[in-house]
């Protein structure tokens, strides 16, 4: 089936097989391997991308069925080779260990400040509930997205 | 994971998913996906062909009727649900959606795929149960209305047949609600569920005890734990919880749900 979706603000048109996951199509068909596969059971939120504005996991859904959409991946958070504020903060207070969940934690995060620009601490524990740390970094994450919140 | 080949259909109205469902014998409606993508990954379910409702605006939103009646379209997500200031009419509703998994979860998993799922362990089907909702199932001989006592029939099994679609739930108006389970973790797979209503009397439906719920009612919230004992539970044992331990959780957590209710 013919998909069209835009990401990260470019269009891509590809020929798909239904079965195929959002997360695989991303990664394998258009080289955007930012997004990372963790669990593959829809635990981890390592997958976690936004499609028209809502923040889901991309390996429960599939990629014909995110024809026509707009689609940000963590590698569109940065514009003109600079960092985000939030992906600063990550850097600063070594909110990432061996970095595997850091994009869908970016991506999540990301959701939330557009939500909510100055959520309470509970509030980013609650809203990156879906995203699993292996390194169980946890705190430094927190303090990374609450040093970002407007105060 | 990959998954195994499957067709997929996206129909422009309920009708045409309807038609497609009924001339497909291995077609299987997909709503949210939370849950059915991942048996697919699993193989635990192989459908032949997918019939996406996502396109049917139709299905989504929640209305509030004068007498204070809610109906939920099927495919309203959790978080358009918590959002709803209709739905906040009967606000159980939208804090037991704000207990279900996570928000990439909430936001993509529908209201009528967690009921129609009937997994014994999700949190909406002793819910609908408790609040005495009524599914309306639509087929190709046209629409019925079914009470959620006998809407949900066996683990993963409800009224919804083949070639059949729920396409809403109506919940009718009350604010003397609870709800009270028992997770691994916070959020997570539940051990044992209550979901509990005053209206008089108290009634209380039981989750993951029994393959469906199960409906017990008490003059009061002081009677629940009496009623429960006498339903003679015999709720199956796992890796999580013995079946002598859910017993034990079914009669606290209903006591707590029914505390909740007679409260507010």
């Amino acid at each position: 089936m013919d998909v069209t979706v835009t990401v990260n603000g470019e269009t891509y048109e590809r020929e798909v097989e239904p079965r195929k996951l959002l997360i695989h199509f991303l990664r394998d068909d258009l080289d955007l391997t930012g997004s990372h596969i963790g669990c593959d059971t829809g635990n981890c939120g390592a997958c976690s991308v936004i499609v028209d504005g809502t923040l889901l996991k991309s390996c429960m859904l599939l990629a014909v069925q995110a024809d026509g959409s707009s689609i940000e991946t963590v590698e569109g958070l940065g514009e003109d080779g600079e960092l985000t504020r939030l992906q600063r903060a990550f850097n600063e207070h070594h909110a990432l260990q061996c970095g595997y969940c850091t994009p869908g934690m970016l991506m999540s995060a990301t959701a939330l400040l557009r939500e909510n620009p100055s959520p309470s601490e509970d509030e980013i524990k609650k809203a990156l509930q879906g995203n699993i740390c292996r390194c169980t970094g946890y705190w430094n994450i927190v303090e990374a997205v609450k040093s970002v919140a407007d105060a | 994971m990959l998954l195994r080949e499957v067709e997929y259909a996206k129909p422009g109205s309920v009708a045409e998913a309807l038609q497609l469902l009924a001339a497909n014998e291995g077609a299987r409606a997909l709503a949210g996906g939370q849950t059915l993508v991942n048996v697919m990954k699993a193989r635990a379910a192989s459908p032949d062909m997918l019939v996406d409702l996502n396109g049917l605006e139709e299905l989504r939103g929640v209305e509030l009727a004068g007498d204070g009646t809610l109906t939920i379209g099927a495919m309203t997500t959790y978080t358009e649900l918590m959002r709803s200031a209709e739905a906040k009419a009967r606000p159980i509703l939208g804090e037991v959606c704000a207990t279900i998994a996570d928000v990439q979860v909430r936001n993509r998993g529908t209201i009528g795929g967690n009921v129609c799922s009937n997994d014994p362990t999700n949190h909406l089907p002793p819910l609908m149960v408790a609040v005495g909702a009524r599914m309306t199932i639509v087929g190709a001989d046209g629409e019925r209305e079914v009470p959620a006592e006998e809407f949900f029939l066996g683990v993963y099994l409800t009224a919804v047949g083949p070639g059949e679609l729920l396409t809403r739930i109506s919940v009718p108006a009350g604010k003397k609600d609870g709800f009270a389970a028992v997770t691994l973790g916070a959020e997570g797979t539940c051990i044992c569920n209550a979901a509990a209503t005053v209206n008089g009397s108290v009634r209380v439906a039981l989750g993951c005890v029994d393959a469906v719920p199960v409906l017990v009612t008490a003059d009061s919230a002081g009677g629940v734990a009496d009623a429960v004992r006498a339903a003679n539970l015999m709720p199956p044992s796992d890796v999580h919880a013995s079946s002598a331990y859910r017993t034990h959780l079914a009669a606290v957590l209903a006591t707590r749900a029914a505390e909740e209710a007679t409260a507010r």
